[in-house]
């Protein structure tokens, strides 16, 4: 993709989301990071538990009010949104998949009602007929049948469910989808299913992705970028395979050196590299700097001639400043 | 990896449920064996069987379980025959089982140390004090920094690696012969995952203990198996060792689940993936239980179940396409390139074994 062209959908700048502020247990889930993502292409966040990747994700769709920062989609800021006709087309434009797939269904609702709320709130539908056609076709979308329409939640297994909870978040002609660990739950013959799933629905409707996942090599798979979380930060943002080929930041090498790969081969010579969080104590001002162009690292002023030794060493070209 | 002696043998086991719906066949004869310290990893997916095969070795079945026929031979004697009081003085001292969430199998009311004492304590007797001084030693050698001071605290004062590390030193304290781990890391993070495993194969060495792993997750099983089993719908499909199936594996259920998952040198594109689901074991299908997703599948596959098909002394395959008067089929491009490496291997070492031959002739 050619970045220095694209479009830019979200821009997140200086995001904190703060838990308990002021109060003794206060948490920083989210601690000062900003990244935009351009249009059609899948933005990947990966992080450890507790890196705030969830919160991100959260904060972005505007289920918690952000402490601080901005959000801005297709150039309208998010946060504090008075206007409430733009707050409802926002909330049509962004939607959401979930990760569970047995918790995020209403299990007294029936698969077409589940469909076809965000349908019938946003008025989309001319009469009962068009509702039902409209449920139909989206259900043959994910690759469900007609006939699951008047079935509940229960009767599904966990892969039908995920593409019940797709249907629904495609529902209301979204042109952002954030999806939270959608493939976590279920197993792996079922989860290359939902990725080619939601690739193939990528590539027609031209959405763009926020892909939020701890399984590195799936989020390698299936993103054009990836951003790196680490206690609430943003350690490094690059394109995928920038990102997984030549990691700059200590904690993403350290991060990619403990995935383990189904070769019995190379688990045999595998070294993990140990990771010291000496970049990251908070005694510097650190900001994300762009090394190599289009790849950013975290660091401080005076840690910038090392990553650009370390990129010249892995055969980069270092962004030149100014 | 052959000559060793076998300490576990489980013979044609087949475990039914009752339920309301009706008899689930969760179960369907299965049959392997466990070396003494040899790592066997048992995968698939959920409902498979994996989970149920160790409960049924650990005596822990549920109430509405039936064991329709087969037997587990532990050291000559039948793990399903044995009384009640004959299993408790087998599990935690002979069996231990390490649990998949460490968040919830650790009693949060009781300090750690007196909990990893405490298998010391009701199976071998040992006093109170020096069950606690054990059990300060274990957990140095499982990795809990600063071992002396946390030994009085409670479960909810530890990260969850750390708990596990906690769960494993209890399984371990007995030195137990046989380790049965039921998806030991999936609750945690992969940098924590990479420290228990390196934790699990150390500990391995040192106390000799023979592994049984249980997990859906393949790049865990190349990292720690000696010999894997790939369960499917009830049973076992194939079995060998971990090169023969990982380089040169022969059933289609498992050609999927190597393909279906991306490594991080996969290119983006269609991703391999097995179509449908798995089979409902209230009614298992007639013939081979694979053969609605198979894209390979035979005429034969619907009719009657195949039987294991012998690829080498150690590797074998439930699959029709090994019979000799089955057509030739080409694998998935992955499965094609892992074979080549397979082949490349082999040379590799018949050259080797040669040069070792010259070398003692001369």
């Amino acid at each position: 993709m050619e970045l220095d062209n694209a479009k830019k959908v979200l821009e997140v700048s200086h995001l904190k989301q703060y838990f308990n502020v002021g109060k003794r247990d206060e948490v920083r889930a989210v601690d000062d990071i900003s990244f935009d993502i351009y249009e059609g292409e899948t933005f990947g966040l990966v992080g450890e538990s507790g890196s705030g990747k969830t919160t991100t994700g959260r904060a972005i769709i505007h289920l918690y009010r952000p402490t601080s920062g901005s959000i801005k989609f297709y150039g309208q800021e998010i946060i504090g949104m008075k206007d409430k006709k733009k707050m409802q087309q926002f909330r049509r434009d962004m939607q959401m998949i979930f990760q569970d797939p047995y918790a995020s269904l209403n299990p007294r609702m029936k698969v077409k009602d589940i469909v076809a709320e965000g349908i019938d709130i946003n008025h989309l539908a001319k009469n009962d007929a068009d509702r039902s056609k409209q449920v139909a076709d989206l259900l043959a979308t994910v690759g469900l049948n007609r006939d699951h329409a008047s079935r509940y939640p229960h009767e599904f297994s966990g892969g039908q469910r995920q593409r019940i909870g797709i249907a629904r978040a495609l529902a209301v002609q979204p042109k952002f989808i954030i999806a939270d660990e959608p493939i976590s739950a279920l197993d792996v013959s079922i989860q290359a299913q939902v990725v080619n799933l939601l690739k193939k629905l990528q590539r027609e409707r031209k959405l763009t992705f926020l892909f939020i996942a701890h399984d590195l090599s799936m989020v390698k798979y299936i993103s054009d970028r990836i951003g790196v979380l680490h206690y609430g930060r943003m350690l490094e943002v690059g394109t995928s395979d920038e990102v997984y080929n030549h990691p700059l930041h200590d904690y993403t090498r350290s991060l990619l050196s403990a995935v383990p790969v189904p070769d019995p081969e190379y688990e045999r010579t595998r070294t993990q590299i140990k990771y010291d969080p000496k970049y990251e104590d908070g005694s510097k001002k650190r900001e994300l700097v762009e090394i190599v162009p289009h790849h950013y690292v975290q660091c401080s002023q005076d840690e910038i001639p090392m990553y650009q030794e370390r990129a010249k060493s892995m055969g980069l070209s270092v962004k030149e400043p100014g | 990896m052959q000559s060793k002696e076998t300490i576990l043998k489980v013979n044609h086991l087949k475990i039914n449920f009752n339920t309301y719906a009706g008899t689930v066949k969760a179960i369907r004869d299965v049959s392997f064996d466990l070396k003494k310290g040899e790592t066997l990893a048992i995968v698939g997916e959920s409902g498979s069987g994996k989970t149920v095969t160790t409960r049924s070795i650990m005596g822990l079945l549920a109430n509405n379980a039936v064991v329709e026929g087969g037997t587990i031979q532990f050291h000559d004697k039948d793990v399903l025959k044995m009384s009640q009081k004959q299993l408790e003085g087998l599990r935690g001292a002979k069996i231990a089982q390490i649990f998949q969430d460490p968040m919830t199998s650790l009693d949060p009311t009781m300090r750690i140390g007196r909990q990893i004492a405490e298998p010391l304590m009701i199976h071998k007797g040992v006093k109170k004090d020096k069950a606690m001084a054990q059990a300060l030693e274990m957990m140095k050698l499982v990795g809990i920094t600063d071992a002396e001071n946390r030994i009085n605290d409670y479960p909810h004062q530890f990260s969850g690696g750390m708990r596990q590390r906690i769960v494993i030193a209890i399984a371990l304290i007995n030195y137990p012969e046989i380790l049965i781990a039921d998806e030991p890391t999936t609750a945690l993070d992969v940098t924590i995952q990479a420290q228990i495993l390196n934790l699990m194969r150390e500990l391995q060495d040192k106390i000799s203990t023979s592994i049984i792993f249980i997990t859906h997750d393949l790049g865990v099983v190349a990292g720690m198996a000696d010999r894997v089993a790939v369960m499917y719908a009830g049973k076992i499909v194939e079995y060998g060792t971990v090169d023969e199936i990982f380089y040169n594996p022969k059933h289609p259920y498992t050609w999927g689940l190597l393909s279906s998952m991306p490594t991080l040198d996969t290119d983006s594109g269609e991703l391999a993936s097995i179509p449908g689901t798995p089979p409902d074991l209230l009614d298992p299908p007639k013939g081979d239980a694979f053969a609605a997703r198979n894209p390979y599948a035979l005429k034969i596959d619907t009719e009657q179940e195949p039987p294991f098909f012998k690829v080498s002394d150690t590797h074998y395959a439930a699959t029709w396409l090994l019979h000799p008067d089955a057509p030739k089929v080409t694998p998935p491009d992955q499965i094609i390139q892992r074979q080549a490496k397979f082949a490349a291997m082999q040379k590799e070492a018949k050259q080797q074994h040669k040069i070792e031959e010259e070398e003692e002739q001369q």
